[in-house]
């Protein structure tokens, strides 16, 4: 059979209507398109392909399921290794991932995995009705700390086993970044709370409004009967940049941003949380974050948004389709470019003028690349006397994230890293017996896939841990 | 779900609940606050934690109705239930080693003073209370601070209740008078806060404030409470107050730009505030 050079087009909402509301831009796959996809992958003996998975599903496997239409097939493979494949089909950076080691892609286009991946999840979501059969249970109770994708895994790895979850979350809703970050229209929350519901009905008993650390210690989730405790706290806290004016009104950090937009529900008519909208509107950095910060402020009725990024294309860290959607959508880049100022307005003749102290513009200097730091990636350097002024309403900052406090202050021994992550062994045991971690908390802000990753060797390390002390 | 035990209207405008609410009860310190939500989709409010009975389970608030979100609450009635009560948050005011202290507290601030004003007074600290309000029908807790403090100046601005004058005027006499506290504590308006740091800074005066501003998550994911604190060298240091305060040292805090970060939603606020007006007349008819 030829090789079909092009992935099969991913069904899209046209951009200029879905730069205007919150429905997910992709739509995809039918059937048929999966099929004539799925027909695109060679079947490599060596499966290049698995070694760009972090959780190394068999893809190949999973793809001769969906040109033999087994789809449940298809689906049993996956979940194997993955518990969030209808979350990754549709978030994972594919093309530095399991995309970017396809065969194909040498001289063609991938195979479109992650496409595949998600038409599979949703396939079985749409027409399998997981059954509500609790496993028996063996007596034992684990906690875990944060509902992100890797606190969810391990705790459904565990509840699967048998054991008694419980998940502590401090906000209200359970899901981590994937209900108070990534936006509606990339990832319906109706999927997380699918999700979250599976986990419900397996015996996971999800606590949320309980911070841990000042609600409730890791200590005292000991003394009540847990025999481990696994940590998937997340990021922390947004960085600013030190730069003058970043504390005028209409600066955000991407999280405050997408959580008034997203688990607050600001984007609607009525509710009760404010957030900025319309205008113009400066997002500074380049990854994930500040993609899904632009093109939620563009659908919040932003006028013009630009992406404030101090390196190149090339280097642009965000998913590349979501770079591309972002393009398609009239989000403005200004790249090799750098923050220095963010101006605002004052009324020296009265201080009690409302308009005082918000944003009225960002002024940049253009960068240049000079040479590679030690990640090897080239650093970039400001050019004398090229500093220009946008005329902006409203910063938005997403320059990454620094590990919260709390926990690490509230567990004695506990140790942590130079940058403040959790110090972790293979098994994510850290540096106390029975306490475990993953995610973000351990690695500073990364992917959805590695964190569920992160939660499914931490399951099978507690239950070897918890089994081991029995005998 | 967590319901409301207790309710009692302190003044016209400022109301106090009890909320059953056991785990937090069970861990609540002077200094901490809670974070609420009325109902499903509604804001996300701080507010501190009053007072707490441990073997209740139960955990006071006091507030001022001001917006859409406290009119909201204050339209629970005894007996019903609120969405969502997380806490304790913040870290607790510190007490350790404090013998001496003075609390400032101004309007419903004294809200969250008086927990603090009660808790050194329970460690056998000398208690120096110098309450404000605008006027007498604005009073709250006057009985609980007498029984709290040491000593206890009453200000008003109109000179209905107590002494007429703001509360940095008997701060100043105080400290003028060759007095010193292991600390001043400031509790209420920013702009009170402000000047009262500026009067003890005169003397040396070891103070802390409360800061407010405004928050979403209040466990340290947001940086929307955050505010700009200036070092010993000078240097300015990003802080956020839901983690790192909500005390500050007052010599430390920009204060006028938390004001005007306070008011970033001043719009948008007194559009749902007319709402939510407009709603409550609705259900009254
Ligand atoms: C806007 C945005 C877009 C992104 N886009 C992508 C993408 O396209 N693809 C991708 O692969 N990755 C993406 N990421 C990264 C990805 O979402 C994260 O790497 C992943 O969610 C990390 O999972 P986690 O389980 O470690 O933590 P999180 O998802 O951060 O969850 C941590 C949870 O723990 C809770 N918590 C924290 N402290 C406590 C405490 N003390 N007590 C109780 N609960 C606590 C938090 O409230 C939160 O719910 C994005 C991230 C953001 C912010
Ligand atoms: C740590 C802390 C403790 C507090 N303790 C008390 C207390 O014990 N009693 C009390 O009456 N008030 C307290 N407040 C203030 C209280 O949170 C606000 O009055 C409340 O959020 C107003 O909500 P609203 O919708 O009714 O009014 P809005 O109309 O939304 O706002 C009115 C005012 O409240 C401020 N505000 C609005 N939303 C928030 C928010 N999410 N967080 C903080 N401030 C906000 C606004 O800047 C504005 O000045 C505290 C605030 C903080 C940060
Ligand atoms: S989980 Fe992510 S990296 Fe792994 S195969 Fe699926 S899309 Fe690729
Ligand atoms: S590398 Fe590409 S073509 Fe080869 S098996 Fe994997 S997906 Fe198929
Ligand atoms: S309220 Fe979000 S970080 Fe403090």
């Amino acid at each position: 059979m030829p090789i079909v050079p092009k992935k099969t087009p991913m069904p899209s909402q046209d951009p200029k209507t879905r730069a205007h509301n919150f429905d997910e831009v992709a739509s995809g796959y039918t059937e048929e398109m999966a099929v004539a996809e799925a027909a695109r992958c060679l079947n490599c003996k060596n499966k290049p392909c698995v070694s760009g998975c972090p959780v190394g599903i068999d893809i190949p496997a999973f793809i001769t399921k969906i040109k033999e239409r087994d789809y449940e097939g298809a689906y049993d493979v996956i979940s194997r290794f993955s518990s969030l494949p209808a979350v990754c089909g549709r978030v994972c950076p594919q093309e530095t991932q399991c995309e970017a080691k396809c065969t194909l892609g040498i001289k063609f286009e991938p195979v479109g995995i992650g496409r595949l991946e998600r038409f599979v999840a949703d396939t079985h979501n749409a027409n399998v009705c997981d059954s509500a059969v609790r496993p028996v249970s063996n007596g034992h109770k684990v906690a875990v700390v944060g509902s992100g994708p890797s606190g969810l895994t391990c705790a459904g790895d565990l509840a699967k086993k048998g054991y008694a979850v419980t998940v502590y979350e401090a906000l209200h809703t359970a899901g981590g970044v994937l209900v108070y970050g990534i936006p509606e229209f990339r990832l319906p929350k109706s999927i997380v709370a699918r999700e979250v519901d599976g986990l419900k009905r397996l015996g996971v008993d999800i606590e949320t409004n309980v911070v841990v650390g000042r609600t409730l210690t890791v200590d005292e989730l000991f003394d009540a009967g847990f025999e481990a405790v696994f940590i998937g706290s997340g990021a922390g806290l947004p960085n600013f940049m030190g730069i003058p004016g970043e504390s005028l009104k209409g600066v955000y950090s991407a999280n405050e941003f997408l959580t008034r937009s997203n688990l607050m529900k600001a984007y609607r008519e009525h509710s009760d949380t404010p957030v900025m909208k319309g205008g113009k509107v400066a997002v500074v950095g380049g990854g994930n974050v500040a993609m899904d910060a632009a093109r939620t402020a563009l659908r919040l009725g932003a006028e013009k948004v630009y992406v404030v990024y101090r390196r190149s294309m090339a280097e642009l860290p965000a998913r590349r389709e979501e770079v591309e959607h972002a393009e398609e959508e009239g989000i403005d880049f200004r790249l090799l470019c750098n923050p220095v100022e963010i101006l605002g307005y004052g009324n020296p003749d009265d201080r009690r003028d409302p308009k005082n102290g918000c944003v009225t513009g960002i002024r940049c200097v253009k960068m240049e690349l000079g040479e590679p730091d030690e990640r090897g990636r080239r650093r970039p350097v400001p050019i004398a006397g090229s500093e220009f002024e946008l005329d902006v309403d409203t910063v938005v900052i997403s320059i990454g994230t620094s590990p919260n406090p709390l926990i690490k202050s509230t567990v004695d021994g506990l140790e942590v890293n130079r940058h403040g992550g959790i110090i972790v062994n293979e098994d994510g045991l850290t540096s106390r017996e029975g306490i475990y971690a993953g995610g973000d908390a351990v690695t500073g802000a990364s992917t959805v896939i590695s964190a569920m990753g992160a939660g499914k060797v931490a399951a099978k390390a507690i239950d070897e841990f918890i089994r081991g002390r029995k005998s | 779900m967590y319901r409301i035990l207790e309710k009692r209207q302190l003044n016209p405008t400022v109301t106090f609940m009890s909320i059953d609410a056991p785990l937090v009860a069970r861990k609540a310190l002077p200094g901490q606050f809670i974070i609420l939500r009325v109902s499903e989709d509604g804001e996300r409010i701080p507010l501190t934690v009053a007072g707490y009975d441990r073997e209740r389970g139960s955990v006071d608030i006091i507030f001022q109705v001001v917006g859409a979100t406290t009119m909201k609450l204050n339209a629970r009635k005894q007996g019903e239930y609120i969405c969502d009560f997380v806490g304790p948050l913040g870290k607790p005011t510190e007490t350790e080693g404090v013998k001496k202290a003075c609390i400032v507290g101004g309007g419903v601030g004294c809200a969250i003073a008086y927990p603090v004003a009660k808790g050194l007074h329970d460690l056998g600290c000398s208690v120096t209370t110098i309450a404000g309000f605008r006027n007498k029908d604005l009073v709250i807790l006057e009985d609980e601070f007498a029984r709290a403090s040491d000593r206890f100046f009453r200000m008003s601005d109109d000179g209905t209740w107590g002494e007429k004058g703001v509360v940095t005027a008997p701060l100043h006499d105080l400290l003028e008078s060759g007095e010193r506290f292991d600390v001043v504590i400031a509790i209420g308006p920013l702009v009170m806060m402000k000047f009262v740091a500026l009067e003890t800074k005169k003397y040396g005066q070891k103070t802390t404030v409360s800061m407010n501003p405004i928050m979403i998550d209040g466990t340290g994911m947001c940086g929307c409470c955050r505010l700009t604190v200036t070092d010993e060298d000078g240097k300015k240091h990003t802080k956020f107050a839901c983690v790192d305060g909500p005390d500050f040292d007052a010599f430390t805090v920009d204060f006028d730009e938390a004001v005007m970060r306070n008011a970033m939603y001043a719009d948008f606020e007194r559009r749902a505030r007319e709402e939510e007006c407009n709603l409550l007349k609705a259900e009254v008819k």
